[in-house]
């Protein structure tokens, strides 16, 4: 099928093109994209007054099958990730049984392949188990189709196995996902460690527990030359860290998630567990430092940390409930929301943070628009209003923090090799 | 009517009260002290005022809350206040169930939310919550019609606790503006603290806390309270001492290096007390580990207002309940 997409303003800034294009999609691929491109298609799109994006890739994502599959599946939470613009999903390993050898992530490939929805790249486990103790058959897992590997949720806590784990990540080019967290200095925390935790009688996790393992694994990418990526960074010191090591040349690449680029600890006062998540959300000061950061290239990727937990397990109390919420559905309209419209980024940086950077990171031939390349395309409209409702929540779990909320920004169209996917 | 009794009576002692205003309690709830406003805390005191003479009678008991049904539902341990809640019930001639569950046992089966539609669905008028979790009685204001008391949520807010330490204070010093109140020990893991400073705070004191700096929670300036490490410094020109438990736990997680080092540090006994204003108020909510926060003598000695503190939260709890079910003034 061939797809037309008229007069839409395109932001591609792997081939440096900015401006009102037309593209022509044929076979799966981008053919043509010119002013005014004169040709048959059997869809055409209007896209007067429309921003182009290359189709968003989500770098850090729980679809939860196998394992929890009342919480989300591969086919809801790929049909979530396209409501939400994105054409490619990072799958994170902690799944039952966790994804550190290729008999899952060539599971999870398959029933991606053939539910034919938004891309999905595995992550691998770094360690047996995500234990932390032996290092997983990374080899292996790369063969299968593994585009990165991370101990997700766990940070990696004997100094030695990540060391190893960095130096053998190397060898094969990929690269390592940090969950970066001192579990003795955050344990049992179910917020951020401030004036809030102190005022509600809650215990903290302090921004030390996530920036003392920042430090260390960027020692260690320096010591080992590996490639490092700072998952959903959250805090001020983590940031200092990070850029410092940028400056000195350490191959490190970091990503932080919308909640933590609007949201403060002020939200937990609500008591609502929908604002329950690790790293947890931190001070409004952290949220400005994480907005700079977004500004001057220290954080490189927004992922969503898309993490679907049901209704009878999130809605207790605080303590008791897990960590995450859902984010697919609302990460373009949070950005385009808070800080496109507010002017911190432009779209040609969202183009940046949420496509090209994660395709370079991870290795992968997407982030582009450029002639020959695969249509993976997504169309949002900058200035539509529009509510987000329960009842429309494509995701199987309804964890987010963002119901009932007034967005200005909405995904119009997500195209994936040429398959067009209407909201 | 008894009611109207208590009522004509409160406003006789109008001089026990602030200057009097038309303050109406319009509450459904009573979850914590930083809620409140400084008016409706003068009003439950002022109630309580009215509630104290009922526990002194020869029948110690009113007609106010007949009829109604109260439930209390403790997940945590606690004696003092479980039966404080219900004598107060009791004298007010209301109905109670006591439940004291094992907070595990939410992680069982049934939540907390079940457990509690079950009880609405039984007709109760008042649920009263003691719970590990902070926010467990917000929880339940939200989904519940019966009107929720917080006996306890976590180190959050201990509310009636907080009431009965002001409720006291105010009694033995006539006011609470302009008082020095320090409170002693381990902060970090106290409600009564936290809801005696919102508490205290609002009604014009002058609160310090002191303990050691591992105790001492983060930001806690930013409650409006002045910050200490030195006992001496907490009791010189204080007009109140509330010493807070400490728990023997603390030691093994690394908080404490020994009790031992605790006393020697923290604990208060007559030594310590030399520089102590002679008319200061020894307070402790209970239950005193005896030699640690307090030695013996301190403890029974002519300061304390310990047990003063027990035979008033009866009243206040009293107020209280008879706020939340639709007293007006």
């Amino acid at each position: 099928m061939d797809i037309l997409i008229k007069d839409g303003y395109i932001y591609d800034p792997a081939n440096r093109r900015e401006g009102n294009f037309d593209i022509l999609v044929s076979c799966g691929k981008i053919k043509t994209v010119a002013k005014k491109i004169k040709a048959q298609a059997s869809k055409v799109i209007d896209a007067r007054g429309k921003v182009i994006l290359p189709g968003l890739i989500d770098m850090h994502a729980h679809l939860r099958e196998p394992g929890r599959e009342d919480a989300e599946t591969i086919e809801t939470g790929l049909s979530a990730a396209l409501s939400g613009g994105f054409t490619g999903v990072c799958a994170m390993p902690n799944t039952e049984p966790c994804c550190h050898n290729q008999e899952v992530a060539e599971f999870l490939l398959k029933k991606a392949q053939v539910l034919g929805k938004a891309n999905l790249y595995p992550i691998g486990a770094i360690t047996k188990n995500r234990e932390g103790k032996e290092l997983s058959e990374m080899s292996e897992l790369k063969n299968a189709g593994c585009v990165a590997i991370s101990d997700d949720g766990n940070s990696v806590k004997d100094t030695a196995i990540m060391r190893r784990a960095l130096e053998y990540a190397h060898m094969l080019d990929m690269p390592v996902i940090s969950h970066c967290e001192d579990t003795d200095l955050s344990a049992d925390g179910v917020m951020h460690e401030g004036y809030i935790s102190t005022e509600m009688g809650m215990k903290g996790m302090p921004a030390v527990s996530e920036s003392t393992i920042v430090a260390r694994d960027l020692q260690l990418a320096e010591f080992t030359g590996a490639r490092i990526h700072i998952a959903h960074v959250s805090c001020k010191e983590s940031l200092d860290l990070i850029r410092a090591a940028k400056a000195k040349g350490i191959r490190v690449t970091s990503e932080t998630c919308p909640h933590y680029l609007v949201l403060t600890d002020e939200t937990v006062k609500s008591f609502d567990s929908n604002f329950k998540m690790n790293p947890p959300l931190r001070t409004e000061e952290d949220m400005k430092a994480l907005r700079a950061a977004l500004k001057d290239g220290t954080i490189d990727v927004i992922s969503t940390d898309h993490a679907p937990h049901i209704e009878s397990e999130k809605d207790v109390e605080f303590n008791y409930a897990p960590f995450g919420i859902i984010g697919f559905e609302t990460a373009v309209a949070v950005i385009s929301t808070d800080i496109v419209s507010k002017n911190i980024i432009t779209w040609n940086d969202v183009a940046e943070v949420m496509s090209n950077h994660p395709a370079h990171i991870l290795g992968l031939d997407k982030g582009s628009l450029g002639e020959g390349s695969d249509a993976d395309i997504t169309i949002i409209d900058p200035d539509e209003e529009w509510v987000y409702k329960r009842d429309e929540i494509k995701s199987k779990s309804k964890n987010s923090p963002f119901i009932g909320r007034k967005f200005k920004g909405r995904v119009k169209h997500t195209i994936v090799n040429g398959d067009i996917f209407p909201i | 009517m008894a009611t109207t009794t208590l009522l004509n009576t409160q406003k006789k002692e109008s001089r026990w009260g602030m200057t009097k205003k038309n303050v109406i309690w319009k509450r459904k709830d009573l979850l914590g002290l930083e809620d409140l406003s400084a008016d409706e805390i003068a009003l439950i005191l002022d109630a309580a005022k009215s509630f104290k003479e009922v526990s002194t009678r020869k029948v110690k008991k009113v007609p106010t809350l007949r009829g109604k049904t109260i439930v209390s539902l403790f997940f945590e341990p606690s004696t003092r206040t479980r039966i404080s809640f219900e004598l107060a019930a009791k004298r007010l001639s209301a109905d109670t169930i006591g439940i004291t569950a094992n907070s595990s046992s939410v992680l069982k089966g049934e939540t907390l939310k079940d457990t509690a539609k079950n009880i609405e669905a039984m007709n109760v008028d008042v649920v009263i919550l003691r719970h590990s979790t902070p926010g467990a009685p917000h929880l339940l204001a939200k989904v519940l019609g019966p009107s929720i008391i917080n006996a306890g949520d976590g180190a959050h807010e201990h509310p009636t606790q907080g009431l009965l330490d002001l409720f006291t204070i105010k009694e033995k010093k006539g006011t609470l503006k302009n008082l020095k109140v320090s409170i002693i020990g381990d902060i970090a893991h106290s409600r009564v603290a936290r809801s005696n400073i919102w508490g205290l705070k609002k009604m014009g004191a002058d609160v310090t806390v002191c303990g050691p700096s591992t105790l001492m929670p983060v930001g806690i300036e930013r409650m409006g309270v002045k910050v200490t490490n030195d006992l001496d410094q907490a009791i010189e020109g204080a007009d109140v001492l509330n010493v807070l438990r400490i728990q023997v736990e603390r030691q093994k997680k690394g908080l404490l290096p020994s009790i031992r080092e605790y006393i020697n540090l923290f604990g208060i006994n007559r030594q310590r007390l030399k520089n102590a204003k002679d008319d200061m108020l020894i307070m402790h909510p209970g239950p005193i580990n005896r030699g640690v926060e307090l030695t013996p003598d301190v403890a029974d000695g002519p300061c304390s207002v310990i047990l003063e503190q027990v035979a008033n939260g009866i009243a206040v709890r009293m107020a209280v309940l008879f706020l939340v079910t639709g007293g007006k003034e």
